[in-house]
C-alpha cells in the first residue's frame, strides 16, 4: 500500500498522469491532436527545451542556477550562423562544433566565476546573461542572418528524417539517454547529487563541490551551444533577440519536473516530462482555441503549482525518515 | 615552538580544503566589513568620475534641463530598487517586479478605458501592485516556497495576465491630469518623479538605518533562525516587505504609464534584471543582511548616468546592457578578489 502511495507521489508518475489528463482534455476538443504523428511533432518541437533543461537540471542539482542559457544559445547560434554564411563551403560539422565549443567556453566562464571567486550563481549568470546577448549584438552588428544566407546542409541536418523522427528529435533522445546513464552511473553524475544534497558530507566523501558545480555549468553551456545551432537551423534565422526569455521556460521545465531549487533532488526522466508538459501546453493552446497570449499565464500558474508540490514533497520526505526511525524503536523491547 | 609553527603552517592548507561549502551563504562578512564600509564612498567616486567624463564627452550634458531629463530613465527603476533592497536584505528576492509593473499598467489602462478619472486610475495601479506583492508574500511566507522560483513563476503569471488581457493590443487613452505623475514638475526643473524618489529614498533610509524595523530586516537576513528565536516574526516581516515591493512596483507603473501615455504587455521588459543589478551594485549582499540605502541610491545614479551618458554618445542600448552586466559582475567580484588577495598576503606574511 505504502509502495503504491509513494509511487503515486513520485513526480514522474504525477506528471505522466497530469499529461494523460491534459491529453484527454485536448482530445475531447481536438481529436486530431492526439495522433502518433502529431505527438511526434510535439516532441520534436520540445527537443531544444528538453536538452537545455537537462543542462540546467545539472546546475540546479548543485544548488546553483544558470540564467544565461538563452543568451548563450543566442550568441553560439549567431556564431554558427555567421560562420556558415561566411564560409558556406565548409562541412556543416564546423559551425556545429564552433557553436558547441563557444557554448562550452561561455559555460566555463560562468563556472569559473562561481567556483574560483565563490560568487552567487544567480548574480553571475544575471550579469553574463546581458553580456552574452550584448556580445551577440557586437558580433552581428545587429544584422540578421536569414535562411537564404545559410547553406542547404546547415538548414537540412536537423530536419533529416531517420526512422520516422527528424534528427533534432534523435539528438534530444541521445542527450536524454546519455544524461540518464551519466547522472546515474558516473562518478561525476553522482557528485552532482552529493554536492547538492549535502556539500559538507560531499567534501568528507572526497568530492570537490566546486568541481562538480564547474562541470555542471560546462555541461549547461555545452548543451546551450548545441541548441544554438539547432535553434538557428530549425527556425532558419539568427538574430540578437533569439530565444529571449527562454531561460525561464528552461528553469520552469526543471521545477515542474521535480528538481528542487535547493539542490540534490531531481531526475532526468522528471526533467524530460516537465519539459514535455510545457511543450504539450504550448502546442495544444492554439489547437483548442485559446489565444497563445495566455500561454505565459498558464506556464506561470503551472510553475507555482509545481513548486508548491515540490515543497510539500520535500517536507513529507522528512517525515517519512522520522517514521522509519520510529518504527523499529517502538517495535524493539525498551 | 617549532612544532607549533609546523602545526600553524599545516593548519591553513588543511582548513582551506576543509568543508567550507561554497553555496552555503557566508554570513560572516567581518573581514569584508572594511571593504563594504567604504563601498558607498567608492560608488560616490565612480559617480563623480562618470559625471565628469560625461560632461567632457558631450557639450549638452551639463545643462539643468538635460540633467533633469536624465533622471527620468532611472527614477522608476530606482523606486522599485529601494523596496527590493529590503527584500534582498531579508535574504529573499523578487524577480516579478517588472511583471507587476506590466499587470498594474494593464489594469490602469482598463480602468481608464472605463472612463474613470486620473486619481482612480492611479489608485487602481497601486492596488494591483499591492495585491501582486501580497500574493508573492503569501507564496513565500505561507506556502514557504523559495522566493526565487516563486517569483519566477509569478513574473510569468503577472506578465502573462497582461498579455492575456491585451494580446497584441494597447491602451492609449488616459484621462486628463494622469500625465502629472510621469511628466509633471513640482518646481521648475524638479520633476514629480524625481521628488517622489528623493522622498522615498529618505524614508527608506530612515526606516532601514534608524528604526527597529530596519534592524529586524538585517537580523532576518543574517540569520532567520536566530532572528526567530529573538522574537522577530520573520514570516510576517517578510510578507510586508513583499507587499511594500509590490506597492513600489505599482507606483513605478503609475509613473511609467503616465510618462509613456500607453500600455503594452511588453512594458518594462527586462527591468527585473536592471533593478536587481541596481540593488546589488548598491552593495546589498544577495545573501541578505548587508547593505545600505545610500548605496542603492548612489548605484541608481551611477547606472542612470552611465546609460544616459552612453545614450548621448549614440551608443546602442544593448551595448549599455553589456556595461551593466559587466558592472554587476565586477562589483560582486571585487570584494571576493580583495578577500582572496588579502588571504594570500596573510599566508605569505606567515611564512
Amino acid at each position: 500500500m505504502s509502495e503504491i502511495r509513494s509511487l503515486l507521489k513520485a513526480r514522474e508518475v504525477l506528471l505522466l498522469l497530469a499529461g494523460a489528463v491534459l491529453l484527454a482534455l485536448i482530445a475531447s476538443r481536438a481529436p486530431n491532436f492526439v495522433t502518433g504523428a502529431n505527438l511526434g511533432n510535439v516532441f520534436t518541437d520540445t527537443s531544444i527545451l528538453i536538452i537545455l533543461a537537462i543542462g540546467q537540471g545539472a546546475v540546479i542539482l548543485t544548488r546553483s542556477i544558470d540564467l544565461s542559457v538563452a543568451a548563450n544559445l543566442a550568441l553560439s547560434g549567431m556564431a554558427a550562423a555567421m560562420i556558415d554564411a561566411t564560409y558556406p563551403d565548409l562541412p556543416v560539422i564546423v559551425p556545429i562544433l564552433a557553436a558547441c565549443g563557444l557554448g562550452l567556453v561561455l559555460g566555463a566562464i560562468n563556472g569559473t566565476l562561481v567556483r574560483a571567486l565563490g560568487l552567487p550563481s544567480i548574480v553571475v549568470t544575471l550579469g553574463t546573461l546581458t553580456i552574452y546577448r550584448g556580445l551577440a549584438f557586437v558580433l552581428s552588428g545587429g544584422a540578421w542572418v536569414n535562411s537564404f544566407q545559410m547553406s542547404p546542409d546547415f538548414l537540412a541536418l536537423p530536419r533529416t528524417v531517420v526512422f520516422g523522427l527528424p534528427l533534432l528529435a534523435w539528438t534530444a533522445i541521445l542527450v536524454i539517454v546519455l544524461a540518464i546513464l551519466g547522472f546515474r552511473y558516473t562518478a561525476a553524475g553522482r557528485a552532482l547529487f552529493a554536492v547538492g544534497g549535502n556539500p559538507v558530507a560531499a567534501v568528507y566523501a572526497g568530492i570537490d563541490p566546486g568541481r562538480a558545480m564547474f562541470r555542471a555549468f560546462c555541461l549547461s553551456g555545452l548543451l546551450a551551444g548545441l541548441c544554438g545551432y539547432l535553434w538557428v537551423s530549425r527556425f532558419a534565422v539568427a538574430y540578437v533577440d533569439l530565444a529571449a526569455g527562454f531561460e525561464l521556460d528552461v528553469i520552469a521545465a526543471c521545477v515542474i519536473g521535480g528538481v528542487s531549487i535547493a539542490g540534490g533532488i531531481g531526475s532526468v526522466p522528471g526533467i524530460v516530462l516537465g519539459a514535455l508538459f510545457l511543450g504539450l501546453i504550448k502546442n495544444a493552446l492554439p489547437v483548442v482555441g485559446i489565444s497563445p497570449f495566455w500561454q505565459m499565464t498558464i506556464s506561470g500558474a503551472v510553475i507555482i503549482a509545481a513548486v508548491t508540490l515540490n515543497a510539500r514533497a520535500e517536507k513529507s520526505r522528512g517525515r517519512v525518515i522520522l517514521k522509519r526511525i520510529d518504527a523499529p524503536t517502538t517495535g524493539a523491547p525498551a | 615552538m617549532t612544532s607549533l609553527d609546523t602545526a600553524a603552517s599545516l593548519g591553513p592548507s588543511k582548513t582551506a580544503k576543509a568543508p567550507v561549502p561554497r553555496r552555503i551563504p557566508d554570513r560572516g562578512g567581518s573581514r569584508l566589513k572594511s571593504v563594504l564600509a567604504s563601498w558607498e564612498f567608492l560608488l560616490l567616486l565612480l559617480f563623480i568620475a562618470i559625471f565628469t567624463a560625461n560632461s567632457f564627452a558631450s557639450p549638452y550634458f551639463l545643462d539643468v534641463w538635460n540633467l533633469s531629463d536624465a533622471t527620468f530613465n532611472f527614477t522608476e527603476k530606482a523606486i522599485v530598487a529601494l523596496a527590493l533592497a529590503f527584500v534582498i536584505l531579508s535574504g529573499e528576492i523578487d524577480i516579478s517586479v517588472a511583471g507587476i509593473i506590466a499587470l498594474a499598467s494593464t489594469a490602469m489602462g482598463a480602468v481608464a478605458l472605463a472612463g474613470q478619472p486620473a486619481p482612480v486610475v492611479a489608485l487602481a495601479g497601486l492596488g494591483v501592485g499591492l495585491a501582486c506583492g501580497a500574493f508573492n508574500g503569501f507564496l513565500v511566507t505561507v506556502l514557504q516556497l523559495p522566493s526565487i522560483v516563486a517569483t519566477i513563476g509569478t513574473m510569468s503569471l503577472f506578465r502573462g495576465l497582461a498579455y492575456g488581457f491585451l494580446g497584441d493590443g494597447a491602451y492609449t487613452e488616459y484621462p486628463d491630469g494622469f500625465d502629472t505623475f510621469g511628466q509633471g514638475y513640482v518646481w521648475e526643473w524638479l520633476s514629480f518623479e524625481f521628488t517622489a524618489f528623493l522622498v522615498l529614498a529618505i524614508l527608506a533610509g530612515v526606516v532601514l538605518h534608524g528604526t527597529t524595523v530596519g534592524r529586524k530586516v538585517r537580523a532576518v537576513g543574517f540569520n532567520p533562525e536566530a532572528a526567530r528565536f529573538s522574537g522577530i516574526r520573520v514570516a510576517r516581516l517578510k510578507f510586508w516587505l513583499f507587499v511594500a515591493t509590490g506597492l513600489a512596483a505599482g507606483l513605478a507603473s503609475v509613473m511609467l504609464t503616465s510618462r509613456l501615455g500607453s500600455t503594452r504587455p511588453s512594458i518594462a521588459g527586462g527591468w527585473e534584471l536592471e533593478i536587481v543589478t541596481m540593488v546589488v551594485l548598491g552593495g546589498v549582499s544577495i545573501n541578505g543582511g548587508v547593505g545600505s540605502i545610500p548605496g542603492v541610491v548612489l548605484a541608481a545614479f551611477v547606472m542612470g548616468l552611465v546609460t544616459f551618458g552612453l545614450g548621448l554618445l549614440n551608443v546602442p542600448g544593448i551595448i549599455m546592457s553589456i556595461v551593466t552586466g559587466a558592472m554587476l559582475i565586477a562589483v560582486i567580484a571585487l570584494p571576493a578578489l580583495v578577500k582572496r588577495v588579502s588571504a594570500v598576503r596573510a599566508k605569505g606574511a606567515r611564512r
